[in-house]
């Protein structure tokens, strides 16, 4: 498991690869606002190479975005698989999160 | 009653590093006895990770030392995970918290419990050596 971050046009890209669990969320959650700290306002993370979530790993996303926001940014998600879309789904998440089917198209919504 | 067979029976140490090879070894077990994919990749490895830092985290309140026991037992009709942790016990429906109403919706704790239930058919907790939760599903 492991997190890669570059800028693709004016927003911080992550890739979550592997599991994003109780063991490895705060390496997430640091990364990530170490990028805010820099300034960064546009966060994406994409889950095209992720397996699964868990509580922890929802529980960072939610506080994540809490934090962009108050900072004035945006976090968007992209690529989630079936399996991770019924997880936000029974969660409700779905419905807190800007969710893109692809990378190009939540890059393009900012 | 169904026959049934111990498929993995662990005692590892409590630290959440270890959760994924327990998880990886369950998910294995699962392709074994051919359950839906769905099951071997979201409400196994969901469930069982969040049974697993409870007892981490919890049961054994992150105190180094303590072990977690995790057994999968087999039959023909149900796959069963128990974990043991050496704390005092929790009231699995006390302690649920419904993560999707509008004032939980965005706290960042608390969707633990509430996804082992929706993910399996049965959450159980009961003293025997131990606290025990006890995650049951059904098999097709």
């Amino acid at each position: 498991m492991s997190f890669s971050i570059k800028k693709q046009a004016e927003v911080v890209v992550v890739d979550v690869e592997g599991q994003l669990i109780v063991g490895n969320r705060q390496e997430l959650k640091q990364k990530v606002l170490d990028e805010l700290e820099k300034g960064e306002k546009k966060f994406l993370i994409d889950f095209s190479q992720t397996g699964y979530i868990d509580s922890s790993g929802l529980g960072v996303l939610v506080s994540l975005s809490k934090k962009i926001r108050e900072q004035g940014g945006e976090l968007r998600l992209a690529n989630l698989n079936d399996d991770l879309h019924t997880l936000f789904e029974l969660t409700k998440l779905d419905t807190l999160f800007q969710i893109s089917d692809t990378r190009e198209r939540a890059l393009e919504s900012f | 009653m169904a026959e049934s067979r111990v498929a993995f029976d662990l005692q590892i140490p409590s630290d959440v590093e270890f959760i994924e090879g327990v998880v990886e070894l369950a998910r294995q077990r699962c392709r074994e006895i051919k359950l839906s994919p769905t099951k071997c990749s979201l409400n196994v490895p969901v469930a069982l990770t969040e049974a697993l830092s409870n007892a981490i985290l919890r049961g054994n309140d992150a105190t180094g030392g303590k072990h977690v026991r995790v057994r999968a037992i087999i039959s023909e009709t149900d796959l069963v995970f128990e974990v043991v942790d050496e704390g005092p016990g929790f009231d699995v429906e006390e302690c649920t918290v419904d993560c999707t109403t509008p004032e939980n919706l965005t706290r960042e704790e608390g969707r633990g419990l509430f996804l082992m239930r929706q993910l399996m058919d049965r959450v159980e907790s009961f003293r025997d050596k131990g606290n025990v939760v006890r995650l049951t599903l059904r098999r097709p």
